[in-house]
């Protein structure tokens, strides 16, 4: 699905201050499994997502979709990719607040135009599923954070993007909540979604649903893939 | 073309939100903008209407009047003067003219006493304009008595108060017969106040012109044009004071405009990254504040327009008359005739509308081009 050919990345090239994030990444993201990213803090775990989910373009190296080479596309082109093909939860899972539930989960769609009534009958589906219906009007800023995350989950999915990409989904959750998580993405991992995520935690990177963990250190793969 | 729209309804949809959700903040904005479109509309159109009703005013008058001048004052023009003119090509009609001003010590206000060419009112009685009317109480068949400045006592009756079409001019004029104007201000007989002539061609006029000051050195001739010409040029003066003023105001305004907008909250800039991140392109974001920006600035431009149509045709521009008016003994509650002018509010719209959409432009095109991976790191 996804192939990385070393891939470098730094911040702040040619300051007093360069950095090299990612040094020489070789990885190939099979398409619907659920691959998990883990190492310590300031490995580069969230910089490869930013990369693999068009977030950011690498200093060096390549990066294939499905056999094509995307890591020289101008910026429109990555941006109808990310929207298309890639669905995100991010950490802090960055609702926009005053907004509701149903209004936050359609925002990536606006773009493609698609018709409001379509829309909306697509996320109400989208929260059913997660139970959340009830919620559907609330202001995201009064959802708890389980409840927030699973808006978040079905913001990702409105596009219907084959990929899904998490960063530390569970760090910001108890372990109740994670372990409903998992469930969750145990779910979305039978549709058949390919899932690349981040972890430091044991409940994530221990799971069956995960089926393959790839370890990080110094922006480098330790490679003792499970 | 459908899906363009499709996608500009949902960007509006996302604007109209946000706006909502920033109450506060944006109508300040909105406030402060208003009363600047307000200011600078009644202005343009305050001046505008009183132009126009000086030249409509002025179409009514002679082409060319001619004045006695006696150590370069203004003095009657004594008889056999009309005579002296004779035959000049081109004038139609020469008119001997008999007003005078006349200060009232009741209502503290100048009138002026005219004889009308035609149609004068009977000896003792006489035709009042609005103003008179509601300074003194006046109706038809009232009687009122003016001191002439001889000291005696004159009374005449209102036979008729003049309607409104131009209370500009019209307002302070006190309608006579030529008898009794004669008797009020002791005028000799066979004396007149000034001369009119009426000039069929306008190309002929300044031609009629050299000749009067030919043929009698001691008059001064005005032409119909040139006082046009200079209440214009009054107009203009008096609405370029307050428009220097109000470009001060313009640029506070726009430096509000500009500190919204590259003040851009964190609030706001991180809603930019989140947008760009789940696959908002810059141009997307970019339309959104664009549709945001002419929101707020056209529902500005509409309320401070309308208000101000309000405020200048049907208060009489209250808040200017201390400004725009003093020039003249002009009356408080005279109406303008309401009149839009499509340059006019093209103009007022270029100098409201455009100055904010460039102060906001940039900061908000800077944090659009924010790289989205930035929201990944929070
Ligand atoms: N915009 C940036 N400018 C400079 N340095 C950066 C920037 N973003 C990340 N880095 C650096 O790159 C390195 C990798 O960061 P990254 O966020 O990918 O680590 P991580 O593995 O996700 O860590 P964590 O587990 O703490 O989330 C870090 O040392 C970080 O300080
Ligand atoms: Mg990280």
């Amino acid at each position: 699905m996804i192939e990385l050919h070393s891939i470098r990345k730094a911040f702040n090239q040619g300051h007093d201050n360069e950095y090299w994030a990612l040094d020489g990444i070789d990885l190939h993201i099979e398409a619907k499994k659920v691959t998990a990213l883990r190492g310590p803090s300031g490995s580069g775990k969230t910089t490869l997502l930013t990369i693999v989910g068009c977030l950011s373009r690498p200093t060096e190296g390549r990066v294939r979709l499905l056999g094509e080479d995307i890591s020289g596309l101008p910026e429109r082109f990555l941006t109808e990719i990310r929207r298309r093909r890639f669905g995100f939860i991010f950490q802090q899972f960055n609702l926009i607040r005053g907004l509701a539930a149903l209004d936050n989960i359609i925002l990536p769609a606006y773009p493609t135009g698609r018709p409001r009534r379509e829309l909306l009958d697509r996320a109400e589906e989208l929260l059913a599923g997660l139970k959340l219906g009830h919620r559907r009007h609330a202001k995201v800023e009064w959802l708890s954070g389980g409840e927030q995350q699973r808006v978040a989950i079905c913001r990702a999915l409105i596009n219907d993007p084959e990929v899904l990409i998490a960063d530390e989904p569970t760090a910001n959750l108890d372990t109740h909540l994670a372990g409903e998580f998992m469930g969750i993405l145990e779910g979305l991992a039978a549709q058949g979604r390919t899932i690349l995520l981040t972890s430091h935690d044991p409940l994530v990177v221990e799971s069956a649903v995960v089926q393959r963990v790839v370890d990080m250190r110094d922006g480098k793969l330790l490679s003792s893939p499970r | 073309m459908k899906l363009w729209l499709a996608k500009q309804r949902y960007l509006i949809d996302f604007t109209l939100a946000s706006l909502a959700r920033r109450k506060a903040r944006n109508l300040g904005l909105l406030f402060v903008y208003i009363v600047l479109v307000f200011m600078l509309a009644s202005v343009t159109l305050y001046t505008h209407a009183l132009r126009q009703e000086a030249a409509r005013v002025l179409a009514a008058s002679p082409e060319v009047i001619l004045q006695r001048m006696v150590a370069g004052r203004h003095d009657l023009i004594p008889p056999g003067y009309q005579e002296r003119i004779g035959r000049i090509r081109g004038v139609q009609k020469v008119e001997g003219r008999l007003w005078g001003y006349y200060y009232d010590a009741v209502t503290k206000a100048n009138y002026t006493f005219m004889v009308p060419a035609e149609n004068a009112p009977a000896a003792g009685e006489i035709i009042v304009g609005p103003a008179l009317e509601r300074a003194r109480g006046l109706a038809k068949n009232n009687g009122i008595s003016f001191r002439s400045y001889s000291g005696k006592l004159h009374t005449f009756i209102v036979a008729e108060v003049l309607p409104q079409a131009s209370e500009l001019v019209s307002a302070d004029l006190v309608l006579m017969s030529e008898a009794s104007f004669r008797a009020f201000f002791d005028y000799p007989a066979g004396h007149y106040t000034d001369i009119a002539l009426s000039v069929a061609n306008p190309l002929e006029v300044r031609n009629v012109a050299v000749k009067l000051a030919a043929a009698l050195p001691d008059a001064r001739p005005i032409l119909r044009d040139e006082v046009l010409r200079t209440y214009a040029s009054i107009f203009d003066w008096r609405e370029g004071i307050v428009l220097a003023l109000l470009s001060a105001a313009i640029l506070a305004f726009g430096i509000l405009a500009w500190e919204k907008a590259s003040g851009l909250s964190a609030e706001e800039k991180r809603e930019i990254g989140i947008l760009k991140a789940i696959g908002w392109e810059t141009g997307d974001v970019i339309k959104m504040k664009f549709w945001e920006g002419l929101l707020i600035s056209l529902t500005a431009f509409l309320i401070g327009f309308v208000a101000a149509y309000v405020h200048v045709f049907h208060f009489s521009a209250s808040l200017f008359e201390p400004v725009l008016k003093g020039w003249a003994v002009l009356y408080p509650r005279f109406q303008l005739t309401p009149h839009i002018d499509g340059v006019q509010v093209a103009t007022l719209f270029f100098f409201t509308v455009v100055p904010y959409a460039a102060a906001v432009l940039v900061p908000i095109w800077k944090a659009a081009i924010t790289d989205p991976d930035s929201v990944m790191r929070s």
